[in-house]
């Protein structure tokens, strides 16, 4: 997993509350057999006319040129900007692995669902929670500055841009993972030693469990 | 020390290291894999240059999304390409990775959580997990069994561990005799139907009493299947002579002095006398009688000799509009008698009923009789190969043939319909698996939950009927 440490890019403001993961990434791309390849599918619904399935070549699609993502400004967002509740709905991980694809690195919002929160730091995508007045702002800012950026300092926890400052929170066992870059594998991998020592207990103690030579 | 459960039993003998969080990382003896969730799994591994980190832990076969016929021309005789994909998927990662799979033409192929027991894969005392949520099946045998999505998948081939945080203990004891024509099925309908299905929530099961421990391991498998459905991520059953004469014997299972020194373990797996469980729930198995879905939840349930009810009758708000909504996208009635609703399809096996005893309590109803001519079409699907050849050898597939059923090959088939069995709108089915959500067999199609001698009943009946007036 790429390390979360400090990330300056554009900002893309998705002005709805309640955005489902079915919105994030729509129930027939789930019948891929990947992890990738769902970058060109985020959003789909909303940033295509016609109806998109698997296997579709994106740049022979119809362009919905009224979403955010189109807007020729906000073509390397790379920070979204959302509402409440993000990420509500069915529990698959398609929805973060979309996101990151597409080069997202940080959602902001007032407050996110619990299971895609869980999905997101499982994949490195940081999500910061700040208050409704301080979210506000940053809509206004984005609505009158083009190109309007924000650097999101994790080590910090703040975040900065154009007359704009604010900290925020997160646990520390969440931050260190970021920071390190350590998915769950890699956490437990630390574990290795105790493991290994675990299992060859475990192998006096209960050997049936394990098949010998298959 | 405390008296412990028989789940702190299997918890404390896995528990490798709690981390800085808390959370506990917990040892796995036992996973399953099935081409639906396992791809990106296999996909993550190869791409952080990771091997499994115990490959004979492992075992795989493709269930979800395999035809019911046709077996013999394998991965060839699939006309979906995308499920096509998923099975030859499963079987390249299985070979890049040299974990053992039971392949479509192999006669062991099946639904996983018939084929682990089956084999004797399924051991008690050991973790098991399996990317499905029915896993809690394998707890009839003592084992902790639970499902897992798609990064824990991965997690678990990575580091033979899951993380986790330990459940509370609850224990559902039924007393008194199932009479006769009342399965194991008709038995967790109803506890669901008392407890709700979030009644078991963030709790591993323990099943008792009298009633449990008179049941055979198919149908304790029945019962744990459905543990999920209460809200429970494990059911469990202690260890007593019924598992082990089942497990004895089985390919995957110790033998000689190794299978003696297993079974002095294994019989230790009960709960102490002065355990305590968190929560505890009683039920009198005599007074159950044959259970119907009517509803799209398995909680909204009644006897078969009951009537359709009416949103009035649910004091909370929350369940009087699911009432109202259930009772629109099911299209029936409140007051309609159970027994006049007709059914268009007829479907007999998935994890919860599609072993041999179910079978064979099907067969006995359908025996000299015929599938009623209004019933568009009624399956038999074996839960495993050797469910069917062991069917075939008692002549029961004659029975089923000569009442009218299709008889198939092994695999998940309408239980969540990604093959061609399905239900097309608004047709209503009595089926023998285990959920009855909008859309789960088809869309718009409408489900109702039975046991396999109340589906054989309807088949001939062409309605909902009393297996025991049969
Ligand atoms: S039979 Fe149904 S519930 Fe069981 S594993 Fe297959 S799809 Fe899941």
């Amino acid at each position: 997993m790429e390390p979360f440490v400090s990330h300056t890019g554009v900002v893309v403001p998705l002005d709805r509350a309640n955005v489902d993961t079915d919105q994030i990434i729509p129930k027939q791309f789930l019948k891929s057999i990947r992890r990738t390849g769902f970058g060109d599918n985020l959003f789909d619904a909303w940033r295509y006319l016609d109806e998109g399935d698997i296997g579709m070549n994106a740049n022979e699609r119809r362009i919905n040129h009224d979403f955010v993502l189109n807007a020729p400004r906000f073509a390397d967002g790379s920070i979204l900007l959302a509402r409440d509740n993000f990420g509500c709905g069915s529990s698959r991980e398609h929805a973060v692995w979309a996101l990151a694809e597409y080069g997202f690195r940080c959602v902001i919002a007032p407050s996110f669902a619990d299971i895609f929160f869980t999905n997101a730091q499982k994949n490195g995508l940081l999500l910061v929670v700040l208050p409704e007045p301080q979210i506000d702002a940053l809509f206004s800012a984005l609505a009158t500055t083009v190109g309007f950026s924000l650097t999101v300092d994790l080590r910090g926890q703040r975040i900065d841009g154009d007359a704009f400052h604010a900290t925020f929170d997160i646990e520390p066992e969440r931050k260190r993972l970021l920071l390190e870059g350590m998915d769950d594998i890699g956490l437990t991998m630390r574990h290795a030693d105790a493991i290994r020592a675990f299992e060859a207990a475990h192998r006096e103690r209960q050997p049936w469990v394990f098949r010998e030579g298959v | 020390m405390a008296g412990r459960t028989v789940y702190d039993k299997i918890w404390d003998a896995h528990a490798v290291a709690e981390r800085d969080d808390g959370l506990t990382i917990l040892y796995i003896d036992r996973h399953l894999l099935h081409e639906v969730t396992s791809p990106q799994a296999f996909e993550g591994l190869a791409l952080a240059g990771r091997q499994p980190w115990r490959r004979d832990a492992n075992l795989a076969t493709p269930d979800h999304n395999v035809p019911t016929t046709n077996r013999a021309a394998g991965i060839d005789g699939i006309d979906d390409p995308v499920a096509r994909t998923q099975v030859v998927t499963l079987d390249e990662n299985c070979k890049r990775f040299a974990i053992e799979q039971f392949e479509m033409t192999d006669v062991r192929q099946g639904i996983v959580h018939v084929i682990g027991p089956e084999q004797g894969a399924t051991l008690p005392g050991m973790t098991i997990v399996c990317g499905d949520s029915h896993t809690s099946t394998h707890g009839a045998f003592a084992a902790l069994a639970h499902g897992i999505g798609t990064s824990e998948v991965e997690h678990v081939l990575a580091t033979q561990c899951l993380v986790q945080r330990k459940s509370r203990n609850m224990r559902i004891v039924a007393d008194g005799d199932l009479g006769a024509g009342v399965s194991a099925k008709d038995l967790i309908l109803a506890i669901i139907g008392a407890i709700g299905t979030a009644g078991a929530t963030g709790h591993a099961v323990e099943y008792g009493g009298s009633a449990v421990r008179g049941l055979s391991m198919e149908a304790r498998m029945t019962l744990c299947n459905m543990s999920v459905e209460a809200g429970g991520r494990a059911g469990l059953v202690a260890v007593d002579d019924t598992t082990i004469d089942y497990v004895h014997g089985r390919p995957f299972a110790p033998v000689g002095a190794l299978w003696d020194r297993a079974e002095e373990y294994w019989r230790g797996l009960k709960s102490d006398a002065d355990a305590s469980f968190d929560r505890e729930v009683h039920l009198d198995a005599s007074r159950i009688v044959p259970q119907v879905t009517w509803g799209t939840s398995p909680e909204l349930v009644l006897g078969i000799d009951e009537a359709v009810p009416a949103p009035e009758a649910f004091d909370d708000p929350a369940k009087r509009e699911l009432c109202e909504r259930a009772l629109d996208y099911m299209d029936l009635v409140p007051g309609t008698a159970m027994t006049d609703v007709a059914v268009d399809r007829v479907f007999i096996g998935s994890c919860t009923n599609g072993r041999i005893e179910d079978f064979r309590a099907a067969a006995a109803v359908l025996d000299g009789r015929k599938v009623a001519g209004s019933v568009t079409q009624a399956l038999a699907v074996p839960g495993s190969g050797l469910v069917k050849q062991q069917a075939e050898a008692e002549g029961l597939d004659a029975i089923f043939k000569a009442a009218g059923f299709d008889w198939r090959d092994p695999g998940c088939s309408m239980c969540l319909a990604m093959n061609d069995d399905r239900l097309y709108p608004r047709e209503r089915a009595a089926a023998t698996s285990n959920r009855n959500f909008e859309g789960r067999q088809g869309y718009l199609g409408r489900t109702h939950l039975v046991s396999p001698a109340m589906a054989a009943a309807a088949a001939v009946a062409g309605h909902f009927a009393d297996v025991r007036e049969f």
